[in-house]
């Protein structure tokens, strides 16, 4: 496979990206005229919870196709995007809090409907890991992950809606925010961002995989031989 | 790979080349084997040597991790007995064979279960709760439910656990009058029992 | 018989099965009825003097969230013990109807500790309006539906009853908030479209991918 090769070049694109992104976002985008600096952080923020969902989104096709066709290798990269996809979650919210922090003086807000969603479906994915690792390996593993993570992706939409409905009578949303209106510069930056981060996140996948699928080669080798 | 002809007619069920893994634990390698209509396959082996498995990839309650297998008919024509009775602990015999005999659209049920259940001993416990049965009655009543709808194909996973002499012998009864007519693939530790019966043999490593 | 008969048949079999094991057991049902109770009574201990109505209407929910996962926990005990399971699945019936008999039967006795749960609600906190009532309804709908499927899954785990929790709360969000906001909000309607909604995508969901669940 002649991916197999560019895995390198991607990762130095990737960081090269980032690199550049760090520096669009810290220095060169304008600063923000009502939240400051700390908006700043909103340059990767956003891109990350997108990635994010990015990677649920894709764990749910690679498990649909598990079901449909079938295949180990699947399972496999269900399992890597799903993970993906969490840490990804966990970086929304570190970095939704810091933002909270920054804008509002509260290190959580109920009233951010981005990132009570992402706390929902971060307990949702962790609770897929408990269940994937109290399953003992095989056909059925695979199949009841990718059920689960087929639910995971219909979760997305409906907890969305069901917490806009919450905000009615929960909380009152007492801080909101809106997105910057942003400049051409800002966009360019934003876009910048998103690109390495969503680049990022793809080439973990890959050396995860790879680590995943060079285990599997191992056990199945240690298998033939003994 | 020897390329058996696994589209030849007359074979119910074949296998080649089958092989079960459960994550790291390879329970079934290189398994080949082929049944005719009307044959009656003996499986033999030591503990662990996975007949247990075999058997339920030919049942469908598995899939091979690698290897073909086929099987002629749906799950209409198969009859299976497995290491557990597959039956409702707080249902009663009768009741039990209702709901699977409605299951699989037996036609005259009520009768079937009742002959049955007579052939098997089991008619006088028939309203009493399985929980309430012994070791071996359970096993008749496994054996009930996997004839009740006259399968064309009877997957055995070691049929004779547990019961005595009688009812030893109302299952070696019952595979005679069969045998022949219907395909029966069947696993045990006492082969020289169905030694008559059998038509063929697979030993497993 | 046509394809539709023969599966609604099957269904109500599957169902008639696990109310006639329930009557006869007389395990779970006591439970989830005294369970609901006491949790109700526990709150009343919980919350403070001078607690608004709104406030107790969302620990009601809590009760019946927790009630069902007591029920939910306990599903599948009758195909576990004697391996009835696969019984059922080498008969030639369908798999989903398998699931949609299952979640027929918890939520028979669902709506029946909520029958007790609303009552001792009234009595103990505040009363409750038709549409709190539609509400409860459209989400046990949800509830059993998912859970169903949830303690199928759970049942192939080694941690057993103690991961469907896990797995059920963060799908029983959306639910809670629907049922709450039936209950209190003034555009209850909007909420029960809401639940129908959930209901809907997932009752499907489940239905279409329980046959994965339980088969290899």
């Amino acid at each position: 496979m002649s991916s197999r090769n560019n895995l390198p070049v991607l990762a130095f694109a990737t960081t090269a990206l980032l690199g550049i992104a760090v520096v669009l976002a810290l220095l060169v985008a304008p600063e923000d005229v009502d939240q400051g600096v700390s908006q700043r952080i909103f340059y990767f923020h956003v891109p990350i919870a997108l990635t994010a969902y990015l990677c649920f989104g894709l764990g749910a096709w690679k498990a649909l196709r598990l079901l449909s066709v079938g295949g180990e290798r699947r399972d496999l990269e269900s399992y890597t995007w799903i993970h993906q996809g969490t840490i990804f979650g966990a970086l929304t919210l570190i970095t939704g809090s810091i933002w909270a922090k920054a804008s509002w003086g509260v290190w959580w807000s109920w009233g951010s409907n981005q990132l009570v969603l992402f706390l929902v479906l971060f307990l949702f994915y962790c609770a897929y890991f408990m269940l994937r690792f109290s399953v003992d390996e095989g056909a059925r593993r695979e199949r009841i992950c990718a059920v689960y993570a087929l639910f995971g992706v219909a979760l997305i939409p409906v907890s969305f809606f069901a917490i806009r409905l919450a905000s009615d009578f929960i909380h009152p949303t007492v801080f909101t925010r809106e997105g910057p209106q942003m400049t051409g510069t800002m966009f360019g930056s934003f876009l910048v961002c998103w690109a390495g981060i969503t680049l990022l996140a793809y080439v973990m996948y890959r050396i995860e995989l790879v680590g995943k699928r060079t285990d599997a080669n191992l056990r199945e080798l240690r298998e033939a031989l003994s | 790979m020897t390329a058996l002809d696994l589209d030849e007619v007359g074979f119910v069920v074949r296998g080649q080349g089958l092989e079960k893994r459960y994550g790291r634990k390879r329970v079934l390698r290189g398994v080949s084997f082929a049944l005719p209509r009307g044959g009656f396959l003996v499986v033999t082996g030591a503990n662990g040597a996975g007949k247990t498995t075999l058997l339920r990839l030919v049942a469908g309650l598995a899939a091979p991790t690698r290897g073909v297998l086929k099987v002629t008919g749906d799950r209409r024509d198969l009859g299976f007995v497995g290491h557990e009775p597959l039956v409702y602990h707080e249902l009663t015999a009768l009741e039990n064979l209702e709901l699977f005999g409605r299951l699989y659209r037996v036609a005259d049920r009520r009768e079937r279960s009742g002959m049955l259940l007579e052939r098997f001993g089991l008619w006088d416990v028939r309203s009493d709760r399985v929980s309430s049965y012994s070791r071996g009655m359970v096993q008749r009543l496994a054996l009930c439910r996997a004839l009740l709808h006259d399968p064309a194909l009877l997957v055995l996973d070691e049929p004779f656990t547990a019961l005595d002499e009688n009812g030893a012998g109302v299952l070696d009864a019952e595979l005679a009058s069969v045998a022949g007519e219907r395909t029966i693939m069947l696993s045990t530790h006492d082969p020289a029992r169905i030694a008559t019966l059998a038509t063929d043999r697979l030993v497993l490593a | 018989m046509s394809s539709l008969t023969l599966y609604a048949s099957d269904v109500a079999a599957l169902m008639r099965k696990d109310l006639r094991l329930e009557l006869r057991a007389r395990d779970t049902l006591p439970a989830m009825l005294l369970f609901v109770l006491s949790t109700l009574v526990v709150f009343h201990f919980a919350l403070p003097t001078g607690t608004s109505d709104d406030a107790a209407y969302g620990l009601l929910w809590i009760a019946i969230v927790f009630t069902a996962l007591l029920g939910l926990a306990r599903a599948w005990a009758p195909e576990r013990e004697g391996g009835a399971l696969d019984g059922l699945v080498l008969a030639p019936c369908d798999r989903s109807a398998i699931w949609l008999g299952k979640t027929l039967a918890v939520f028979v006795f669902l709506t029946a500790a909520e029958l007790v749960a609303l009552p001792a609600f009234a009595l103990f906190f505040a009363p409750v309006d038709l549409v709190a009532i539609a509400g409860v309804v459209l989400a046990s709908v949800g509830i059993c539906a998912v859970g169903s499927l949830l303690a199928a899954m759970a049942a192939a785990s080694r941690g057993r009853e103690v991961i469907l929790p896990l797995l059920f709360l963060p799908l029983a969000i959306p639910l809670i908030v629907g049922g709450v906001g039936a209950g209190i909000s003034p555009q209850g309607a909007t909420y029960l479209s809401f639940l129908a909604l959930y209901d809907l995508i997932f009752a499907i969901l489940a239905w279409a991918t329980f046959e994965y669940v339980i088969t290899e």
